[in-house]
């Protein structure tokens, strides 16, 4: 029983997840699809490409409040740089990957280097990079290079005849790798080392510097990878997309199971979070009467409850060990 | 000399000392202050009405950092009290019944207490992060607000309301006033009597201070509450001043603004001391900052790059890594024990 404690959260997770699907399938006629699964990807495919990203960051024991900015900016450059600058989307795509990572190990250096708390630095971060977006313009500019619309109108027929998107696909596939490199690699062990107690890492030898900087320069690199997918999604870059997105993924971190103190959690788990949140949205529009601003009421109420969860189990824990 | 040089408001004051320059040099009608119609008008005048909210908001979250805290639910507070008292006035039919202000006004201000109440038993209670803890008000209070709005603009026509945030009392924007009263509240409790103490001392250690015989979970609960009530006073002001209740962006960005002020007033963000007057100063930098912005004619949005750096820096220069690097440049004449020492234990 001691053992399997550590998996309740994330069994928990999928079981509302499933839940939620299954009553909405009763509930509601048509809701019982495929497609209506793979909506949940294709239109949360950048919230959770920025949630496997943050997931590392949580469970270093940080925390990262500059991803909606960065997603807004990477929408920015990319847009500014392809419809007014004519430069080809294969210089601009890595380009603005290599920006995030470039931002966000920044922001890792001063954390660890400075001894500054987290939350302030990516706060200052956050401030930056959505200030940035408006120097380069205030207004919406609007993409129509002919990567971007193909990439954004292919739908990759399933078998069954449902359909999945690019970005979905690029977002799976980054969680994939991300569930591997937490959990098989030297890297993943060492965020999670970091994530229990740093003090006691830096003793054993772990390289803490390294660990945390590279941390957030994933973190980086997702949010911008996140802003990539998202400008496919609106085919548009402007100055206040994803605004107050950073809450929506530290929610998704957290309804995923992972403990916001650090080093306890699944990638996995986040993946279900995201699913939750995607869930909870296709319900409310597909009940109709229902005014789209519940979803944030409901998913407040999940994040206290999980919160709440993560909190008992973690005392009776603290209890066990004594 | 020192003891002025070493003074915790000395740099908050020289900051806006250099900004008011600025701005004096930029137009030399920055200071001037005209009385018309028994009200002053001026460039000052506006800085201190328009900052008003944010003051408030910013005194609230002093206390709240000085427990080692933060609260991100003030934004949404401002919103949902504002909400509440525009909808209901809104309601009647003769909006400019003055039982029936008092009433959304004190409805409004009760129900401010009770999610600061909701955000300090998580704290303290339950034993949430802070930053946690208020994240769900933060992310819920938003959806609140705009369900009490219906998603609307609600705007209000009583004069006695927006008399709040837009009218003057002896030709000073009454606004000032409720700000000046709170804050007067605020530092004659914390400073004339011992709850202060007790809340820096919380800061510093709760498990010790509950030893010591404070109790720690009261004085966090009552911090929030203080917290939650500017807040919500603050969401009056800003509805009253343009008599509408927006639920989307009434109170957006607050708590960022209120913490950057609390930040440059020189309260720490690891708790255990706080300084009011500094806060006040430093939101007054904050606004200050955004109307020279203004006035220089950039775009309001690049207030955000500037405001970026300022965070940075205040917060470099606070952090004692960042100053003893700088410091050990200066002393390689000395033995860098410090470094030695530095080494083993970060």
């Amino acid at each position: 029983m001691y053992l399997k404690s550590k998996y309740i959260p994330i069994i928990v997770t999928i079981t509302l997840f499933l839940i939620m699907f299954v009553a909405g399938s009763f509930l509601y006629t048509g809701f019982f699809s495929l497609q209506v699964l793979l909506n949940l990807f294709v239109d949360n495919a950048f919230l959770l490409i920025t949630a496997v990203g943050m997931s590392f960051v949580i469970l270093s024991g940080g925390i990262d409040l500059s991803v909606g900015s960065m997603i807004a900016l990477t929408t920015m450059v990319s847009a500014s740089l392809i419809q007014q600058q004519g430069w080809s989307p294969a210089i601009v795509i890595p380009l603005v990957l290599v920006m995030g990572a470039l931002f966000g190990s920044g922001m890792g250096a001063i954390i660890h280097y400075f001894k500054i708390q987290p939350f302030i630095v990516t706060l200052a971060g956050m401030f930056l990079a959505r200030g940035l977006c408006y120097v380069i313009s205030i207004d919406t500019i609007t993409i129509d290079n002919a990567f971007y619309t193909t990439v954004a109108q292919t739908k990759i027929t399933l078998p069954g005849g449902s359909f999945i998107s690019i970005s979905a696909i690029i977002a799976l596939i980054v969680t994939a790798a991300a569930i591997f490199i937490a959990h098989y690699t030297r890297f993943g062990r060492n965020v999670y080392a970091l994530g229990g107690n740093e003090q006691s890492a830096l003793l054993m030898g772990l390289p803490v510097a390294r660990t945390k900087v590279l941390v957030y320069t994933f973190s980086g690199f997702c949010s911008a990878l996140a802003g990539v997918v998202f400008t496919f999604y609106m085919l548009s870059g402007y100055g206040l997309h994803a605004v107050g997105f950073e809450l929506d993924t530290i929610a998704a971190v957290v309804i995923g199971g992972i403990l916001l103190t650090g080093g306890v959690g699944y990638v996995l788990g986040t993946f279900f979070g995201v699913l939750i949140q995607g869930v909870i949205q296709t319900l409310i529009s597909f009940d109709g009467t229902l005014s789209s601003w519940w979803t944030k009421i409901v998913i407040g109420l999940l994040l206290f409850v999980f919160i709440l969860f993560q909190r008992i189990l973690s005392e009776r824990r603290a209890v066990l060990k004594q | 000399m020192k003891t002025i040089y070493k003074h915790h408001l000395f740099w908050p004051l020289c900051v806006l000392a250099a900004l008011m320059l600025f701005n004096f040099i930029y137009s030399p009608d920055f200071f001037s202050i005209t009385l018309q119609n028994g009200h002053l008008y001026g460039s000052l005048i506006d800085i201190l009405n328009f900052g008003a909210p944010l003051i408030l908001v910013a005194i609230g979250m002093t206390l709240v950092v000085a427990t080692r805290g933060i609260d991100l639910s003030v934004g949404s507070i401002v919103a949902i009290s504002g909400a509440i008292s525009c909808l209901s006035i809104s309601k009647a039919s003769d909006q400019n019944m003055l039982s029936l202000i008092l009433l959304s006004v004190l409805m409004s201000v009760g129900l401010s207490l009770i999610l600061g109440i909701w955000n300090g038993v998580l704290v303290s209670a339950v034993g949430i992060q802070p930053i946690i803890a208020t994240l769900i008000l933060m992310v819920a209070g938003r959806g609140i607000a705009q369900l009490i709005t219906g998603g609307q603009i609600i705007t209000v026509t009583s004069e006695k309301y927006s008399y709040i945030g837009s009218g003057s009392l002896a030709t000073l924007p009454f606004s000032i006033f409720v700000v000046a009263t709170v804050l007067l509240i605020a530092a004659l409790l914390t400073r004339k009597t011992a709850l202060g103490m007790f809340i820096e001392s919380v800061g510093c250690n709760p498990v010790a201070s509950l030893m010591s015989g404070i109790r720690a979970h009261s004085v966090i609960i009552s911090v929030y509450m203080f917290c939650g009530l500017c807040a919500g006073i603050a969401g009056l002001l800003l509805s009253s001043n343009v008599s509408s209740a927006d639920g989307n962006n009434a109170g957006l960005w607050y708590e960022l603004d209120a913490i950057l002020a609390v930040v440059i007033g020189g309260t720490s963000l690891n708790g255990g001391r706080f300084y009011l007057l500094g806060t006040v100063v430093g939101a007054l930098i904050i606004q200050t900052l955004t109307t020279t912005i203004y006035m220089i004619g950039v775009p309001p949005e690049i207030t955000l790059v500037v405001k970026a750096f300022v965070v940075l820096m205040v917060c470099l220069v606070q952090s004692p890594a960042f100053r003893s690097a700088i410091a050990l440049r200066w002393k390689t004449r000395h033995y860098p024990g410090e470094k030695e020492i530095s080494r083993h234990v970060s």
